[in-house]
């Protein structure tokens, strides 16, 4: 045990919920006679999952300051139908359209910013509001129907990374030169780290913990490399799966190594003392509620890019999906704790259960069910697990 | 009213006595809050019981009205002539004893009316009859004299009429003896004015009344004897004749005790003025017209320790806020001058800009995060201080975690741990290097060893020595006298926001500060 304490590190409680994801993918995959742990399914389930991800990274911050928004679903449908509309009525170019797609977000974010942070209305309300208005917006100015977005669009919702090099390979060559660029930035991060260590405590780690993190990282992606690059030819790691890689890394550099990301802790951890301690608050609430749409503005092209255009009906009940990825990922509800991994974990709990259920054959009805008790035990578990430690 | 029954209870009442509290002593666990206390209270009379913060006049109060209950303190309690053994309040509310507290505990969305009867509707066939209700209320109402609707909703009255409604809501229980703590700690002069009246008219009507305060002018004004209680034990008594009081005395047995030694040596290095603060204002946000601080007026000098004396809510922490970028109350006014300099500081982003430190006197509430690491609580008010190319540096942030916890003793296993994980001692060090990690010129001190064990105590005590030393200005408020004659080098005394007296540690003793402290100058 103290091994393995020195390779992950001391509080192991952290990986309960990744135990939990292999474990889960690992069953449907029996359950569902090995259509499970496929390139194609594993492609599908990021692709078709990835809008979720976005929104939860968001949420998660909007969380942590001790505020909910229902509004994100209604946000995306509003931004892209906008968007939609808009390219089609003046023709526009595809990157002029998903500028108009974030100023959209942005000005939501704005608005509901504005309504906590300067007059004080909670999220809650706030973004019911929001909610009603927005998702009123969309169907009002699509007469509800469907409307198609530029073809280009299809790349960031559906697209694949380019074919090229060798064959011998035996997979798509992007998606190995990704998984090796993983593994190096990964190695070269761990080494530094290991350099760095005695430097102000005075106490060297040892190499070997290093050298097996490192080890365990480079099976982990090299497998997934292998599982994402060897599908169908023309297939790859997907391209909305890229972007949230990326929006992953962003997001965790913001809320660990920023001050906007300190702020977003002190003030969902004690409101009082951040305000004391020179923390902007409403500053802080206002840049969470604007990033928070903003990102369900992407979350927008995202979803109408896969589904070539933006219906009346998108982004219902997104919110909820993204709230629930947060809380599985063990943030608290009176805000202050939670991570970006762990809600990406918890998000990919959600997109893993959607897509085994669905894989089984299980109706939509149940796969919400069981959804909900999922979401009920993750979080008692969580509950449980803190009430113990003290 | 007298419904003495018995002979026993006759030779009780001959004595005139409506409560006696015979050698009551209540224990915590570790700490004994009252030992052998004695209180006896004459029928129809106003007495006053005074003494320091923390003496143990509520823990007594909370004993009479069974809160406490009967069994987890010892002595007896004779009301009316007859032991009493209360289990809860609402047994002593029976009998006719009924406490008023500080904080008023009513329920502000709902009527004058609602909140009178809660608890005790006037219930006919199951239902509430309305009109009796309001009857009544206004009958009560009349008797305090207020004079407003009794379907007024609570929240909309001023905090001396919600007091006034509370003790309506007392006299509806047939109160026969009333407590009030602190009751005008909360209301400006005229409403103060009028609640002294009332209980002077209560009195005429039989009702007595217990009145907990440490303002001497009032307790001069209206009370008949006054009881003062140091360090959980009675240590005088006395009888107020005609509006009289000898006030020295009473602050003689009020703070009556010895200075220890301990507080470390010190020879002060003093320069020249840093901060200096001038008509400054400042009113009550929930209050209208109360003043929290009246043209408050003080400097600081470089390597001083200023100390701040003043009873609770006198409007210590509310001056020292409002100067740390105008975090509390409504400002109304006032400069700041730092190094000679007037200085704008509307935000406390401002006020670490102008190097002003604020170190708050509740740590859980206000000066931890109580979720965070000591690492990132270190750091957390000058965050700017360990970014390396725009993002926070790890290790410049263990590294001054470190240092602090090496300089200042602090005991933790890791400085990853949580701030929770500590005890008060070690936490308050952890909010110390918080802000000694902004180097500000002027370290705002605001009850700074509350809650902490002595051994840490004298710890902090030689901190601020040193950063006093390092030619910081420092404003050290304090509700113990001893610690601030032991620490500061001079000393200003506030009362109800006036700032009544600036005297050097050297002249000062407990009793004139406490003169100072309970008088306008």
């Amino acid at each position: 045990m103290k091994y393995v304490k020195k390779v992950l590190g001391e509080d192991l409680r952290q990986y309960t919920m990744v135990v939990a994801l292999v474990a889960l993918i690992l069953i449907f995959n029996i359950a569902s006679g090995g259509k499970m742990i496929t390139s194609s399914n594993f492609q599908n389930l990021i692709a078709g999952n990835a809008y979720v991800l976005v929104l939860a990274l968001g949420m998660l911050m909007v969380i942590v300051i001790g505020q909910i928004d229902l509004s994100v679903g209604s946000v995306a449908g509003f931004a892209s139908m906008v968007m939609a509309i808009t390219a089609r009525q003046f023709n526009l170019p595809w990157y002029v359209a998903i500028l108009v797609a974030l100023a959209i977000g942005m000005a939501a974010g704005a608005w509901q910013g504005f309504f906590l942070s300067r007059l004080g209305i909670p999220g809650f309300i706030t973004t019911l509001g929001g909610m009603m208005i927005f998702r009123g917006g969309v169907i009002w100015i699509s007469n509800s129907i469907s409307v198609p977005v530029p073809s280009e669009l299809k790349w960031f919702g559906a697209g694949y990374l380019p074919e090229w090099g060798p064959a011998f390979t035996g997979m798509n060559n992007s998606t190995l030169l990704l998984g090796i660029i993983a593994i190096a930035v990964f190695a070269v991060l761990q080494v530094k780290k290991y350099n760095h260590s005695g430097d102000v405590t005075g106490v060297k780690e040892e190499l070997w913990p290093t050298a097996i993190r490192i080890g365990i990282v480079a099976v982990v992606i090299g497998y997934l490399t292998w599982l994402f690059g060897s599908g169908r030819v023309g297939t790859s790691f997907p391209i909305p799966g890229l972007i949230l890689v990326v929006l992953i890394i962003v997001y965790y550099l913001i809320t660990e190594r920023t001050s906007y990301g300190r702020h977003v802790y002190a003030v969902g951890g004690n409101k009082s003392a951040a305000e004391l301690s020179g923390v902007n608050v409403k500053r802080t609430y206002f840049l969470t509620m604007l990033n928070m749409s903003v990102l369900a503005a992407v979350a927008g092209i995202l979803f109408v890019g896969r589904s070539t255009a933006a219906g009346p009906a998108d982004g219902t009940s997104w919110e909820m999906d993204a709230i629930a990825s947060v809380f599985i990922g063990g943030a608290s509800v009176s805000g202050g704790v939670g991570t970006v991994i762990a809600t990406m974990v918890g998000g990919l709990v959600m997109a893993v259960l959607n897509n085994g259920l669905m894989l089984m054959g299980v109706g939509a009805d149940k796969t919400q069910v069981i959804k909900g008790f999922v979401l009920l035990a993750a979080v008692a578990f969580d509950v449980y697990n803190k009430k113990n430690r003290k | 009213m007298n419904v003495t029954k018995g002979k026993e209870g006759k030779d009780q009442m001959a004595d005139g006595y409506i409560l006696q509290m015979k050698n009551i002593t209540k224990t915590f666990p570790g700490v004994k809050a009252l030992s052998d206390v004695t209180l006896e209270v004459s029928e129809a009379s106003i007495h006053a019981i005074c003494g320091e913060n923390g003496a143990g006049k509520s823990t007594l109060m909370k004993v009479l009205s069974g809160v406490y209950p009967h069994g987890s303190y010892e002595g007896q309690i004779f009301f009316q002539g007859k032991e009493m053994a209360f289990k809860n309040i609402k047994e002593s509310e029976r009998a006719g004893i009924v406490i008023i507290h500080q904080e008023l505990t009513m329920i502000p969305e709902l009527s004058v009316t609602e909140n009178i009867f809660m608890g005790n509707e006037i219930i006919e066939k199951g239902l509430i009859n309305w009109e009796k209700e309001r009857k009544r209320t206004k009958e009560l109402l009349e008797e305090v004299g207020l004079h407003i609707n009794p379907n007024a909703i609570i929240k909309n009255l001023g905090v001396g009429q919600q007091q006034l409604v509370e003790i309506a809501k007392a006299l509806s229980k047939n109160v026969k003896l009333l407590i009030l703590d602190e009751p005008t700690s909360s209301l400006n002069e005229s409403d103060s004015e009028n609640l002294l009246k009332l209980m002077l008219g209560l009195k005429k009507q039989g009702i007595t009344c217990i009145m907990i305060s440490h303002k001497l002018n009032e307790i001069a004004a209206v009370s008949d004897y006054v009881t003062v209680i140091r360090d959980g034990q009675t240590v005088d008594g006395y009888a107020v004749e005609a509006g009289k009081v000898d006030e020295n005395k009473i602050i003689r047995a009020m703070v009556g005790r010895e200075i220890e030694n301990r507080y470390p040596e010190h020879t002060p290095k003093i320069g020249e003025v840093v901060l200096e603060v001038s008509d400054w204002n400042v009113e009550d946000a929930k209050v209208p017209g109360k003043m929290l601080c009246k043209n408050s007026k003080f400097h600081v000098k470089a390597g001083e320790i200023v100390g701040f004396a003043g009873l609770m809510g006198a409007g210590r922490t509310e001056l020292m806020r409002s100067l740390f970028g105008k975090n509390m109350g409504i400002f109304r006014g006032g400069t700041i001058k730092i190094h000679g300099r007037d200085v704008k500081i509307n935000s406390v982003q401002d006020a670490i800009k102008n190097k002003i430190a604020y170190v708050p006197e509740d740590r859980k509430v206000l000066g931890l995060n109580l979720l965070d690491t000591i690492r990132k609580t270190t750091v957390s008010a000058n965050l700017d201080e360990i970014k390396t190319g725009g993002l926070l540096d790890f290790d410049k942030e263990r590294a001054a975690a470190e240092k602090y916890r090496e300089s200042l003793k602090i005991k933790c296993r890791d400085v990853s741990v949580g701030v929770n994980t500590l005890s008060g001692g070690n936490q308050q060090k952890v909010v110390l290097s918080k802000w000694m990690f902004t180097e500000p010129d002027i370290l705002i001190l605001d009850e700074p060893t509350r809650g902490i064990d002595v051994g840490a105590k004298y710890e902090i005590y030689k901190l601020i020595h040193e950063l006093a030393d390092q030619g910081k200005a420092v404003v050290l408020v304090s509700s113990e006298l001893p610690e601030l004659l032991g620490m500061a080098d001079r000393i200003y005394t506030i009362f109800e926001g006036t700032i009544t007296g600036e005297i050097s540690a050297k002249e000062a003793t407990q009793e004139i500060l406490m003169k100072k402290m309970t008088i306008t100058a």
